[in-house]
């Protein structure tokens, strides 16, 4: 366990509570977004973590070290910082800010001149930018410097606080990649407050929704989107991106229908006949004695061959395009609309036959897709963006409003 | 003498005097150098500790206002009494005023670093003095000497004044100028150095203050 944070609170001296039993264990390598409201407390649990804010009650643990016994300075200098602000000495050159913290740990002039040249690489900027001073560089530059400057004296957590809101979202977008891939390849492990749900969504490996100082739901983004705890939850994620979600969370057990019509491969051509006139339809599925699908037989098959007493099994076809019905709708649908087969049987881990997929049921996906759902489509499983699955990522940024929730810490600079 | 034209009179009289106004125009140099010097050996640490402690700035702002507005001659007279006569009294007068600009000017210049730079230091591990020392000091000490150059200005005018309660200086030529018949070249002979003094000594602090004022791009 990296960090651990047990029953924190934080209660102001006004008698405001911030943080109301919070709990946390975070591992190596995760990516902990913190999200929620303005005044929900969640840059003030990320604050404490490194002492910028001292907690009322309860502990904060890293690797088994309780930090209140720790220097808050030697602290702070292990803990990788990124604010919304950026917040680069402006009369420093980039080369500068990037060596802080390794100047403040004696690293040597050697060590941290490798160091700045590593990192501004790892920022995929030029390298004649450690010569040039932050109000040179643009905002998106500037911040990609204020992330890999919390990463120079090879910090292992990394705290950010809201560090992409005052980006413009095609900016926004390649420095969340760029700290993807330091979670994802280099294994830091970075605790993010944002209150941009899509971020928050897109980075995390666990979402930690706060409300009013409260844990709402700690989970994976997938299950989030899936079983959102209770209405704040949904409300916080939005209608609109949870039915966008559903291609990815969805499977084909929620769209397909049930029971659908199946014949044994020992009947006759005539009991085949009768059972597609009596359900009108124009395929049937052949299934064994213990329902596991074997293959399939059409009016072509069916009208190709006059004796009546022909056996099932000798006319069907063996070989039957079929999904599994835990398949995501996102990742089947398209080759469902590929092959240009008119329905697609469903199976379950066993083979057995449990539904089929028509092309009706589709066109109600995509339907909604188009129509957008209304609140009463809502309530059935059909409503689902399928071109969402491939365009995730094309969204409206919210506006980024600042939470007013920091306090200066208890030392007080100014 | 008298059938000379002032400026040949006034010619004459730096001929004839030149190392005297030297020698006053030290004394009056130093005397406003030294009340500066110790206003800002004081001035300054009051500027960072009131932006430290905002509750107290308006009081002692407004102290250092009062000062101000005390009309020089009073103050130095005031002092007169308790200091007696001498150039002492002068530099105690001068430091009393060079206190509201550098205060006022330190305390503006700490106030205006940029608090997202602050709490970036802070969260970085730097201690309090390493933000002083790194981040609040390089940045606002154009600012803090921009105050002194006000101050000095000022100081330089007090200590011509200065000479009423005998500190010597600029001002004993001026005073000689007045009360002698004619004394035009005199009182110029006094008089232009000062101004010479005042100009010359604002466009190098300027000049200081434009050094100082914290680089932020490669290429200026």
């Amino acid at each position: 366990m990296l960090l651990s944070m047990e029953h924190l609170r934080k209660e102001y001296a006004n008698g405001k509570v911030a943080v109301d039993d919070f709990n946390l264990n975070v591992d190596k390598g995760e990516f902990i977004c913190f999200i929620g409201t303005s005044g929900s407390g969640k840059t003030t649990t990320m604050r404490m973590i490194n002492r910028m804010l001292t907690q009322t009650s309860g502990t904060i643990k890293i690797n088994d070290k309780d930090i209140s016994q720790m220097d808050p300075v030697k602290l702070r200098r292990s803990i990788g910082y990124v604010i919304q602000n950026v917040g680069l000495m402006p009369h420093m050159t980039i080369q500068e800010n990037i060596e802080i913290v390794p100047k403040l740990l004696g690293w040597d002039k050697e060590k941290r001149d490798k160091q700045a040249h590593k990192m501004i690489d790892l920022a995929q900027l030029p390298e004649e930018m450690l010569q040039r001073y932050p109000g040179e560089l643009s905002g998106g530059q500037q911040q990609r410097i204020g992330v890999v400057r919390a990463l120079a004296a090879d910090q292992e957590i990394i705290l950010m606080d809201e560090p992409f809101g005052a980006l413009d979202p095609i900016t926004r977008e390649s420095l969340q990649d760029l700290v993807k891939h330091l979670q994802e390849d280099l294994g830091r492990t970075f605790i993010f407050v944002t209150h941009d749900m899509d971020e928050a969504l897109r980075l995390a490996t666990r979402v930690v929704i706060m409300s009013k100082g409260k844990q709402v739901q700690i989970d994976t983004p997938e299950n989030i989107l899936r079983h959102p705890a209770n209405e704040f939850v949904t409300n916080l994620i939005g209608e609109e991106r949870l039915i966008r979600a559903q291609p990815n969370i969805m499977n084909i057990k929620q769209i397909m229908r049930k029971n659908p019509v199946a014949i044994s491969p020992d009947k006759t051509l005539s009991d085949t006949i009768d059972l597609m006139h009596d359900k009108r339809v124009d395929t049937l599925l052949v299934t064994d004695d213990q329902d596991k699908l074997i293959g399939y037989i059409d009016l072509d098959d069916v009208s190709r061959n006059t004796n009546a007493s022909t056996l099932v099994s000798e006319l069907m076809n063996h070989e039957v395009f079929y999904v599994q019905d835990k398949a995501l709708i996102g990742d089947t649908v398209q080759r469902i609309l590929k092959l240009g087969v008119k329905n697609v049987p469903v199976v379950d881990d066993d083979h057995r036959l449990v539904g089929i997929v028509t092309r009706t049921s589709l066109v109600d996906l995509v339907y909604d897709a188009l129509r957008g759902a209304t609140d009463e489509e809502l309530s059935s499983p059909f409503n689902a963006d399928i071109h969402a699955a491939a365009n995730r990522d094309e969204d409206d940024s919210k506006d980024d409003n600042k939470d007013t929730e920091k306090e200066e810490g208890s030392d007080g600079q100014s | 003498m008298k059938d000379m034209g002032l400026w040949s009179q006034l010619i004459y009289y730096f001929t004839h005097n030149g190392m005297y106004v030297l020698q006053q125009f030290n004394l009056t140099f130093l005397v406003s150098i030294y009340g500066v010097l110790f206003g800002a050996i004081v001035g300054i640490p009051i500027g960072i500790w009131i932006s430290q402690n905002r509750k107290l700035s308006p009081v002692i702002i407004g102290i250092a206002n009062v000062i101000q507005t005390i009309p020089s001659l009073a103050m130095l007279s005031i002092l007169m009494l308790g200091l007696g006569l001498g150039e002492n009294t002068v530099i105690a007068t001068v430091f009393l005023y060079s206190l509201l600009p550098i205060i006022k000017n330190t305390y503006t210049g700490m106030l205006s670093v940029d608090l997202d730079v602050l709490d970036a230091g802070k969260g970085m591990g730097m201690t309090r003095f390493q933000i002083m020392a790194k981040i609040r000091i390089p940045l606002s000490l154009s600012v803090i000497i921009a105050g002194i150059r006000n101050a000095l200005v000022l100081g330089i005018g007090i200590a011509v004044i200065g000479s009423f309660i005998g500190s010597g200086g600029l001002g004993d030529i001026i005073i000689r100028g007045t009360n002698a018949t004619d004394g035009g070249a005199i009182i110029l002979a006094g008089a232009l150095p000062t101004a010479l003094m005042a100009i010359i000594t604002d466009w190098i602090l300027s000049l200081i203050e434009k050094w100082l004022k914290p680089k932020t791009a490669s290429e200026s």
